[in-house]
């Protein structure tokens, strides 16, 4: 009797074991399924209209041929702009963080705001930039744009350049300082280089962060139909195009808007790849 | 001569004479400058860090500024009026809160079990081999940009879920007593739960690669220990992994939710941009992010503009809590790995 109530158990404690594992390898594949379907999707409609004309004619009007040759040149040129503005302010403040401050009461609190803005909703820090830059100057333009991504850019730089620097060993440190090296020149000649390719992992992965943007873009950088890289007039962005052209009835503008989307996705892809690949040599050296 | 004080040595050799008078000048200035470059470059550091602040409190600020106009103009109703009418300016933002909570909430009932079953896999299950290739995969799915899975919502989900999902969820639980008006409808394609669906595709990879990194964080003893009594994966996953990694599942599931509620562009393409509140989750909505998205630009009046804005500061406060709680879970977590 005994016995016969034990195996009973053992046999539902199998059962539920058995039925767990197949939920866990059933969620994989679910998961796994939808990156193909997605993928698949985009290169299958997206590859159709890649030709050379995409590279070299502007957008066109509605119900004819064209290309998305000023919007790649502005995101292009908006993604440095931003980059150039967002990465010097994150590597000094993580440089703060990780060097001078590393138990300071600051640090800790920049810590777990830079987290909350590393989430925040893109579509609210557009709103900022309009609030402090589209309507202050009455106009949209590049600069506001641009300023808007670098906010996506400082906190994805702060983060990685604190956790490289403090993975930076300190008896390299302790090295420098012994040979009488004043501290700024130890971290940008010695804690800098040890940390570097993990810091340029933090800039790739924010390029590729801030290259599919779309909602900043709306309302600080807008849109152009036409070739301009005037910062102080509104810019096109691939993924402001691919917006406007998607939900647009013409079947002309929607095949264009999915081959931009291919070509976002694939220079997404190789840069977080890139940003692998630099981050597991740095492991294994 | 005595070394003074915290005197650098170099400056202790100088004035002891070690070196000529005309050098001894010129590595005078040369401290001199390096140690001014050494303040100049803590105090940069130490700026750069409070402009973080500052860019947290800007948003805020600015935030509050724009909605003063909207919020003076219907005060505390504004959060619980659903009419949104541009050619009257009357606007309340009930049917946005809900619409961004309705599809939050349907994609974590989603892809907070699969994620977690996922992590569950990789940890426990996955063969070695396979463990890198999947877990990097399912991290590009979090690479990929929002727009994309909004272009991929509206011309490829929508169309599918109108022809095999949502004719069944209307056939089956729509019949079901107590279901009918959550059923109800025709298939429109797009609306709520297309929009809570394709929110559930975007998170999981959040919720995924977070719970794993806390569950490969628990001790391999204790698990060792489950398993050495007889325990199954199961029960070992159930009774040591979860209970020890409560915090930081929660913590995962909450960053997740917060990605959920402000995420605009896969929403915007497939919401359908209707400001009401509809019994149905068929039934085509609108949420706070969407309808910025949407409206923004086009906003005549300041008084629209600002009503926008107003709506942009709801979501940036719940989100803001949300997130808050998430890193303080976290946070937690870590705080046990550390030590």
């Amino acid at each position: 009797m005994a016995f016969a109530r034990s195996m009973s158990l053992y046999a539902t404690r199998r059962r539920r074991n058995g039925v767990a594992v197949a939920l866990a390898i059933g969620a994989t594949l679910l998961g796994l399924t939808w990156l193909v379907f997605i993928l698949g999707e985009l290169l299958w409609k997206g590859f159709g209209g890649l030709n050379l004309a995409v590279f070299t004619q502007m957008t066109p009007p509605p119900g004819s041929a064209g290309g998305l040759l000023n919007p790649i040149a502005g995101s292009l040129v908006l993604t440095a702009v931003a980059v150039a503005i967002g990465t010097p302010l994150g590597i000094l403040a993580g440089t703060y963080m990780a060097e001078y401050g590393r138990y300071d009461k600051l640090t800790f609190v920049v810590r777990f705001i830079n987290d909350i803005l590393l989430s925040a909703p893109s579509i609210v820090i557009g709103l900022f930039v309009y609030e402090i830059m589209v309507a202050q100057m009455g106009h949209f333009s590049g600069w506001a744009g641009a300023v808007a991504l670098a906010v996506i850019v400082v906190p994805v730089v702060v983060r990685t350049t604190e956790d490289m620097l403090t993975l930076v060993p300190d008896t390299l440190r302790e090295a420098a300082a012994s040979i009488g090296l004043p501290r700024s020149l130890m971290i940008t000649r010695v804690a800098y280089r040890a940390a570097r390719a993990g810091m340029i992992t933090g800039v790739l992965l924010a390029v590729a962060r801030i290259s599919g943007e779309t909602a900043p873009l709306l309302f600080t950088a807008l849109n152009n139909q036409f070739w301009s890289l005037d910062m102080n007039a509104p810019v096109a962005s691939l993924p402001a195009v691919i917006f406007q052209f998607a939900l647009s009835p013409y079947a002309d503008w929607q095949k264009l808007a999915w081959t931009g989307a291919l070509i976002i996705t694939m220079a997404v892809l190789a840069l977080s790849i890139i940003a692998r690949v630099l981050s597991a040599q740095r492991k294994t050296s | 001569m005595q070394p003074a004080g915290r005197q650098p040595v170099v400056d202790v050799a100088l004035q002891g004479g070690a070196i000529p008078v005309g050098r001894q000048l010129d590595r005078a200035k040369a401290l001199q400058r390096l140690r001014l470059r050494d303040t100049g470059f803590r105090h940069l550091t130490r700026g750069s860090a409070i402009v973080v602040l500052l860019i947290l409190s800007g948003i805020i600020a600015s935030l509050i500024y724009g909605s003063l106009p909207a919020l003076g103009a219907y005060g505390f109703g504004f959060l619980v009026t659903q009419v949104w009418n541009p050619v009257t300016e009357k606007f309340g933002a009930l049917a946005a809160i809900y619409g961004t909570i309705v599809t939050s909430f349907i994609a974590m009932l989603i892809a907070v079990p699969v994620g977690l079953f996922i992590s569950l896999f990789l940890t426990e299950l996955c063969p070695l081999w396979l463990r890198r290739p999947i877990g990097i995969a399912i991290e590009l799915l979090a690479g990929i940009p929002s727009i994309i899975y909004g272009i991929w919502g509206l011309f490829v989900f929508a169309p599918f879920l109108q022809q095999t999902l949502q004719p069944f969820l209307i056939n089956t639980l729509g019949n079901v007593p107590g279901l009918e008006d959550l059923f109800a409808g025709p298939p429109y394609g797009i609306g709520i739960l297309t929009a809570g669906l394709i929110l559930a595709i975007m998170v999981l990879p959040f919720i995924t690669s977070i719970s794993r990194d806390v569950f490969e964080a628990v001790p391999p003893v204790l698990k060792e220990a489950a398993y050495g009594v007889g325990c199954t994966t199961w029960e070992v996953v159930r009774y040591v992994v979860l209970p020890y990694c409560r915090t930081g599942v929660i913590g995962a599931v909450m960053l997740a939710l917060g990605r959920a509620l402000g995420e605009t562009m896969a929403v915007t393409f497939v919401i359908g941009n209707a400001h009401r509140i509809s019994p149905s989750i068929l039934a085509p909505g609108t949420t706070i992010s969407a309808t910025i998205a949407n409206e923004f630009t086009e906003a005549v009046g300041d008084l629209y503009t600002s009503a926008l804005i107003a709506i942009g500061l709801i979501l940036f406060v719940i989100t803001f809590i949300v997130l808050a709680i998430a890193r303080l879970m976290l946070m937690r977590i870590n705080a046990r790995v550390g030590g």
